[in-house]
């Protein structure tokens, strides 16, 4: 097993630094220095990438809250509840490609939504969801909002599940409000989850979503959904670039790196009473 | 209790049911948008797009079984996530069954370079994979990218099942060895039948990790008849004519696998989930 592991993890981040200090020059390495970072940081294709992938960030706080708020719902055991779970989470499931490409369809010009907006009267609504560059990222992130929220209720409903009933009945005879119960309760029981699915939605941000915009944009148009992780695919496999694709994966292992290192934290800290036999 | 509460909670009771409602509906939106137009002619569906088919025709899926190469992608994909998932299953077992319940040196250490290796992106790994591959002439191979797939599936695999096998008493165990067991023989004979449920859940979960994976497929699946059906379905967006029709019947089958797995193993794909989340 660490055979594997070394192969796919530990010796191709060696020779991915490795690579991003070097060019290829008459079929030779030769060592270049900060070189390749420098380009990167004076392409503007690179720019618009990172930039991207920070406005991204914006939806892990509308995806915590959509999640909350629906786990919550479903806990109050309203009527149905369990039918609803399953096809909240019927998104997360799907292939994003499938997903991508039926929401491209959706939002085409002549799609489904604009027929929609315009048969209610709203024609000035029926916009190039995908088609403009102003309007495309936005698009891309209600997608993915769409497809991840249901993870969140799930992981918040089963951790509520486990909490005593006895703490939400003794606050309702004490008369306690739904908000002062949400925010005394339900929200410091579920901190630790809480914290986890914003963690893992931030790198999933920053470095998963290559799948959305490949299928939906593929960076376009005029590369306003350019994203970090679409920037290495081209540069080092369409472009042949290799290098300077190096140099932008270890930015990004950087950045995830500090990441997970806090994620790791969180999850050690949860799992303190549960000691390592 | 005054009139304005029995009022208040009535209308707390309409709003959330009123949320929840939408929500789903805007869960099931899109995959009722794909089912009633895969059964739609192309001209219904140009006049016709939100309702249901007023003539159901399954001319679509014959049409989409025959073009575009489909059947084979689709057993390439069927080739890798099983090579992957049985692959990386015997190893993660054989691999958690020392962490929960051996002692060697640096065990701790490893188990949690395991753990942050989670949540690492594979965008980070393919350029350096894919030079490794070429010189060791694994791309456009089953057995490369499936050995790709083993790696990035593993550390999440060994987590799940080092944490079932921790849950096994080890007085079980330690009958076993009384009675003569030999260490692989307590594995086999004893922690493999009691994790059937953790198995499971690794299964569903991981075979749909590797059905619906693109960027590993699109780079080390390049020959045209190696693509994957993730990768076959993205070039269906860049064509300038489209029979939508057509691809949602495409889609539809290529999701069908996935659903039906989901189905069957609902109950441990939530507990997987959530006990690689929560603990």
């Amino acid at each position: 097993m660490t055979v594997a592991l070394l192969f796919v993890f530990g010796y191709p981040v060696v020779r991915l630094i490795m690579m991003s200090f070097q060019r290829t020059s008459k079929g030779q390495e030769v060592f270049v220095g900060l070189t390749n970072y420098m380009a990167l940081f004076q392409d503007e294709v690179f720019i618009r990438a990172v930039r991207n992938n920070l406005t991204l960030v914006l939806n892990v706080p509308i995806m915590v809250a959509a999640a909350l708020l629906l786990a919550i719902f479903l806990f109050e055991r309203i009527r149905g509840w369990k039918i609803y779970q399953t096809t909240l989470f019927l998104p997360y499931l799907l292939p994003i490609v499938v997903v991508g490409l039926i929401f491209s369809y959706i939002f085409q010009l002549s799609g489904v939504l604009n027929e929609a907006l315009i048969a209610i009267g709203l024609p000035q609504l029926a916009l190039d969801w995908l088609g403009s560059p102003k309007l495309a990222l936005w698009t891309i992130m209600f997608v993915i909002i769409w497809k991840e929220v249901g993870l969140g209720v799930v992981l918040f409903l089963a951790r509520l599940m486990s909490v005593e009933e006895e703490l939400f009945d003794a606050a309702r005879i004490d008369g306690a409000s739904w908000w002062r119960i949400q925010w005394h309760i339900t929200i410091p029981q579920l901190s630790t989850v809480i914290e986890f699915f914003t963690v893992i939605s931030v790198i999933t941000m920053l470095s998963w979503v290559f799948n959305y915009v490949y299928v939906m944009t593929a960076g376009g148009p005029g590369n306003s959904t350019m994203v970090t992780e679409l920037y290495v695919y081209l540069q080092g496999f369409r472009y042949n670039q290799m290098n300077l694709a190096a140099a932008a994966s270890v930015l990004i292992l950087v950045i995830t790196g500090i990441l997970i290192f806090v994620q790791f934290r969180l999850r050690e800290r949860a799992g303190e009473e549960e000691t390592f036999a | 209790m005054k009139p304005s509460d029995k009022l208040g909670r009535w209308v707390g009771r309409i709003v959330r049911q009123a949320v929840v409602i939408l929500a789903t509906l805007m869960s099931l939106f899109p995959v009722y948008f794909m089912v009633v137009s895969a059964f739609k002619t192309r001209g219904e569906y140009i006049a016709n797009k939100w309702g249901l088919p007023t003539t159901p025709i399954l001319d679509n899926f014959a049409i989409a079984f025959a073009g575009e190469k489909f059947l084979i992608r689709f057993a390439n994909s069927t080739i890798l996530t099983v090579g992957s998932v049985g692959i990386s299953l015997i190893i993660a077992c054989l691999a958690a069954y020392a962490f929960a319940r051996m002692d060697f040196p640096g065990k701790r250490a490893i188990f949690n370079v395991l753990l942050s290796l989670m949540v690492v992106p594979p965008v980070v790994m393919l350029v350096p994979l894919f030079v490794s591959m070429v010189r060791l002439k694994l791309v456009n191979t089953y057995p490369g990218t499936i050995l790709i797939y083993v790696g990035l599936l593993l550390p999440f695999s060994v987590y799940l099942m080092t944490n079932f096998f921790r849950t096994i008493p080890r007085e079980i165990m330690e009958a076993a060895h009384i009675d003569g067991a030999s260490s692989f023989g307590v594995f086999w004979r004893i922690m493999m039948p009691l994790s059937a449920p953790a198995v499971i859940t690794l299964i569903v979960v991981n075979a749909l990790w590797v059905w619906n994976e693109l960027l590993i497929a699109l780079v080390f699946m390049q020959k045209d008849e190696l693509k994957t059906l993730m990768v076959g379905i993205t070039a269906l967006r860049s064509k300038h004519y489209v029979d939508i029709p057509v691809t949602m019947a495409g889609l539809f089958i290529a999701t069908l696998p996935i659903v039906v797995l989901y189905m069957f193993g609902q109950k441990y794909f939530i507990r997987g989930l959530v006990s690689g989340a929560v603990k």
